[in-house]
């Protein structure tokens, strides 16, 4: 068994156009919650997101390959090169074939399936554009990033809703730690503000019309964002041997399934998966100070997450701090536990926890200490990061500082 | 023609496969075992029954119903509404 760390993060979210304008927006408390501008919102009840403003995918890509590319993947792509640029990883030789690429998202080329799917209906066209199927598919994120760095091993996108990110993250780190791999790039991307999709989770009536207040009284819901987040894991042993700056380790994972409803959550699923995390990480109760909910901001999770963290932790949970970074970037739904994953490490770099912003009032079936609005210093050295998604499924990752 | 309140009725005991002659003013949605996803369901159909919009958000609870007389209400008032503007 290998330990395993990060030696990149690449993100692109509604907090700005790289890993640093990220953290600069989330470790300040900042919302880059706003008006939805990048859709007509005529036919909206709900107007407000959390969308990656001014991304101009010319900047990025040469024209020729942009009909090749949903916004997903071009999120995916963008964010992968960061990473992978601090990590100073080339996919050369031996290491090529050694180096997997596992990215997850919830639902893949949104913008392709709504823009090709209202031509046919609304506009009546006859055809759509040749590329519309290889654009939307929920894998082509991965295989973009696998042919622009050559990663030629064990490659797949992972899709479980709100828990892709986290579900794909770790089947990385299991990869290897194990051996399978040296090296994986990973994360999780979304881009679903489309019509269609608005109208869908709008019809589900979970979404705030204001702002998203995680574990807040007075919260209204979930705030839909966009982005993507993608981290380079390689083992200790690699990192360390080429001198490489470690960000983290990848400590443990732990999955369940609630096995109880398509939509509400099971505190008793979601304990599960943490204590799983913990165990995989041979960390104590105690160890951990800082835990990145998945705190969507709707009544149904934040009530049922501080229970299964109370379940879990006991008396230890009163000294936890706990915090929403979707109060901030919204969900991002598939790209989501990578963007929340990268808060983490980014804090446990910094000795910076990152609050939960708008928040307002205590609730009372929410009684754990969110760290409202002000993000607050200290030593971070075992953290988890939660995802629970619709469907039940649950992926909690833990994180150590690395200390060398 | 059915009363608003006897559609209202038609769609709950569908939606939520209630035993229709338990549904009256003063039964609780919870005594019938109507979950939140069973009003977002009667909801939609409401709404697409009477060509109105109802402002429910499962996270807010002024904008919850806590009796079925509370549904009928919300809705017979947005039809009149709705018929006034008409």
């Amino acid at each position: 068994m290998h330990r395993v760390v990060v030696t990149g993060i690449g993100v692109l979210s509604a907090a700005g156009p790289n890993t640093a304008a990220f953290w600069d927006t989330v470790r300040n408390g900042r919302s880059a919650i706003g008006p939805i501008t990048i859709i007509p919102t005529d036919l909206l009840t709900v107007k407000v997101g959390a969308e990656v403003r001014d991304f101009d995918p010319k900047q990025h890509f040469e024209s020729k390959r942009l009909g090749m590319l949903d916004r997903f993947s071009q999120f995916a792509l963008v964010a992968a090169r960061e990473a992978i640029a601090q990590s100073g990883l080339t996919f050369e030789g031996e290491l090529s074939e050694r180096t997997a690429s596992i990215i997850g998202s919830g639902v893949g080329g949104q913008s392709t399936l709504d823009d090709s799917y209202w031509q046919i209906y609304g506009e009546k066209r006859t055809r759509v554009h040749p590329f519309t199927i290889p654009k939307l598919m929920i894998n082509a994120a991965t295989s973009h990033i696998t042919m622009e760095h050559g990663i030629r091993g064990p490659a797949f996108a992972v899709a479980s809703a709100c828990s892709s990110a986290g579900h794909a993250i770790g089947q990385a780190f299991q990869m290897v730690r194990t051996g399978m791999v040296d090296a994986a790039v990973t994360g999780g991307t979304e881009a679903t503000i489309t019509v269609g999709t608005m109208k869908g989770w709008e019809a589900l009536r979970v979404m705030a019309s204001d702002t998203c207040r995680p574990f807040s009284k007075g919260r209204t819901g979930m705030v839909l964002g966009e982005g993507a987040a993608i981290f380079v894991l390689e083992t200790l042993e690699a990192a360390k041997a080429r001198g490489a700056a470690i960000l983290a380790e990848i400590a443990g994972f732990g999955m369940s399934s609630d096995a109880m409803d398509i939509t509400l959550p099971d505190p008793n699923g979601s304990a599960r998966a943490v204590r799983g995390a913990l165990r995989d990480a041979g960390l104590n109760l105690e160890d951990v100070s800082y835990i990145n909910a998945h705190g969507t901001g709707t009544a149904a999770n934040d009530v049922t997450e501080t229970r299964a963290l109370r379940m879990v932790f006991g008396d230890h949970a009163d000294k936890l701090m706990v915090s929403s970074t979707k109060s901030m970037i919204g969900h991002a739904l598939g790209g989501a536990g990578a963007l929340e994953l990268a808060a983490t490490i980014l804090g446990m770099r910094d000795n910076v926890v990152s609050p939960t912003a708008n928040y307002t009032e205590r609730d009372p079936d929410c009684d754990l200490d969110y760290v409202p609005n002000e993000a607050r210093e200290a030593v971070v050295n075992a953290a988890l990061s939660n995802s629970f998604a619709f469907g039940g499924l649950n992926a909690v990752i833990a994180v150590k500082r690395f200390a060398g | 023609m059915a009363s608003v309140e006897e559609e209202i009725y038609d769609i709950i005991a569908e939606k939520a496969a209630v035993d229709r002659s338990k549904l009256h003013r003063d039964a609780r949605m919870e005594d019938l075992e109507i979950e939140s996803l069973d009003v977002v369901e009667i909801i939609f159909a409401v709404e697409e029954k009477f060509d109105i919009h109802v402002p429910y958000n499962a996270n807010d609870s002024e904008l919850e119903f806590e009796t079925i007389g509370d549904v009928v209400e919300a809705v017979e008032k947005l039809v009149g509404d709705k018929e006034k503007a008409g």
